[in-house]
């Protein structure tokens, strides 16, 4: 409890994040029919690979099927812009699958339309280049992950208006033996969410992965955020992979313009 | 599950596990790593779960260039084998429901690794005191029914108060009394469970309020090494020292960045 500036008491938010005795009251008095809603809703919540175009449940693990040495996953839209514009548009990229999922914040059930800006997963691997993808055991696999967050959420000394953003930051597991091609993430700075998953996932389990975070004061689709993840091109992990730099730079501008809203109050 | 750092899983038995439940202020957490980072224990596994929210940062711990740059995520497990010390360190909150499915899968690695006992190091909300609880010390401990018998003598003899019970339902005035730790996260059912499955587990907690909880943290390890006797006890003049424990680098900027000078 909490005294606010007008004399009322409120319950203050713990940082704990313990909401217990509510969640032991609900698992008290829950019954076979709450039971069941639960588990129909985690069914419904589960994560499914389909192939892409016939929608159909991939049967093996996608790694199995498509074995490779080198896994990259751009994480939020300037991020997957980025890989759009530069690395997928060298070489020609098949569509292997996707991941479909669903929870209570998604607006949409059906993803339709391709666009670098909606929230989907597609998969895609190198058609052209068999020793990106060879068959290579999983342990010679190698992960990459693009992904952006706010500048504010950046912990620093100075202040983070003073910050030259956008700029990059990583973090690697204990098997990834390159260098990265910006300073590493310093402390007390985390990462959450999906890409704090993935990472976890590969230093749990000995795989050499890298994140490269760019801090951005635009969360929104921009072109000067994308660009900022132009260093990775030259590390080794994505070194050969993009061919023609000047013709991506076109393409991600026309990225830009089919996806600015024109706002205008007076239209 | 608990994944080692290395190629085997390091022998446990007979060692004590320190962990941390997260509850308010996170003062047990706060207590963890001022443990692990004055011991200068080092890192055997990860106890890999889906029932905290993940996450990742460079060691916590970083003295120095050369050891700061090794990966840490939510929930990991160090070791100092000259003390017979294992620490768990959780770093991140409970996805809803997952809480007791946690607890199950700890406990039953506890079971299996061979650790002697449990100490979980947790606190409570100050503001659901009681009068009496009000004018005594904030801590507190509890001992499951198989740790009473191995170091009641012990906890007698420094003077402890053990958790009171409380009433169930406090606005119900002949409500049933039974033990009660609001603000606590897990801590009760570890105990609950513990006591169960005949676990040697002991509750170390302080009543505090969300804030700086970092003189909180620094009491409850006092408060444990009266027991334990991890580094030198206080001297008799009581004067606690903060140079006593290292604080973590990982404590900087623990309320937000630098100030823009145009504020002023």
């Amino acid at each position: 409890m909490a005294a606010t500036f007008f004399g009322e008491v409120v319950k203050a938010p713990c940082r704990a994040g313990t909401e217990d005795e509510e969640e032991e009251e609900e698992g008290r008095r829950e019954t076979p029919e709450d039971r069941e809603v639960r588990q129909q809703l985690a069914r419904k919540r589960e994560v499914r690979l389909l192939r892409r175009q016939t929608k159909t449940s991939l049967e093996v693990s996608l790694l199995e099927k498509y074995p490779c040495s080198k896994f990259i996953i751009a994480i939020g839209n300037n991020a997957v812009a980025f890989l759009s514009s530069f690395v997928m548009n060298s070489g020609v990229w098949e569509e292997v699958g996707c991941a479909k999922l669903w929870n209570e914040w998604c607006r949409t059930t059906d993803t339709t339309h391709l666009s670098s800006t909606e929230a989907f997963c597609v998969f895609y691997h190198l058609k052209s280049n068999p020793l990106v993808f060879g068959s290579c055991p999983r342990k010679n696999m190698q992960i990459t992950i693009l992904t952006c967050r706010h500048v504010t959420d950046y912990k620093t000394s100075e202040s983070t208006g003073s910050l030259p953003s956008p700029f990059l930051r990583a973090l690697k597991t204990q098997n990834f033996k390159d260098s990265a091609c910006c300073p590493l993430l310093e402390q007390p700075n985390i990462v959450h969410d999906l890409p704090a998953a993935v990472l976890s996932y590969c230093q749990v389990w000995k795989i050499p992965a890298i994140l490269y975070l760019c801090y951005t004061d635009v969360m929104k689709l921009d072109l000067i955020t994308v660009e900022a993840f132009k260093p990775i091109l030259s590390t080794r992990s994505l070194k050969g992979l993009v061919k023609n730099i000047p013709q991506s730079t076109e393409i991600l501008k026309k990225l830009m313009t089919t996806n600015e809203i024109q706002s205008n109050i007076y239209t | 599950m608990f994944v080692p750092c290395g190629e085997s899983a390091p022998d446990l038995a007979g060692f004590t596990l320190l962990m941390p439940a997260v509850s308010v202020g996170n003062v047990g957490q706060l207590a963890m790593d001022l443990i692990i980072s004055t011991l200068n224990m080092s890192k055997i596994g990860y106890f890999y779960t889906d029932c905290l929210v993940p996450m990742v940062g460079n060691n916590p711990y970083a003295t120095a260039e050369g050891n700061s740059t090794e990966l840490s995520i939510n929930a990991e497990v160090y070791s100092l084998p000259s003390r017979k010390l294992v620490a768990l360190q959780l770093r991140s909150i409970f996805i809803k429901y997952k809480s007791k499915p946690f607890c199950e899968k700890l406990l039953s690695w506890v079971k299996s690794s061979g650790c002697a006992r449990v100490i979980v190091l947790s606190s409570s909300h100050s503001y659901q005191r009681n009068d009496l609880q009000l004018r005594s010390t904030p801590f507190r401990y509890l001992l499951t029914p198989s740790m009473q018998k191995s170091v009641q003598n012990k906890i007698k003899s420094l003077n402890w108060e053990e958790m009171e019970e409380s009433r169930c339902i406090p606005e119900i005035d002949d409500s049933e009394f039974c033990i009660r730790i609001p603000g606590g996260g897990i801590t009760k059912t570890l105990y609950d469970e513990s006591c169960s499955k005949e676990i040697q587990m002991a509750v170390l907690l302080k009543f505090v309020s969300e804030g700086d909880n970092i003189p909180d943290a620094l009491g409850l390890v006092e408060y444990l090494n009266e027991w334990l006797q991890i580094i030198k006890p206080l001297s008799d003049d009581l004067t606690v020292s903060t140079s006593r424990w290292k604080i973590p680098s990982s404590w900087r900027l623990l309320f937000g960045s630098g100030l823009p000078p145009a504020l002023f």
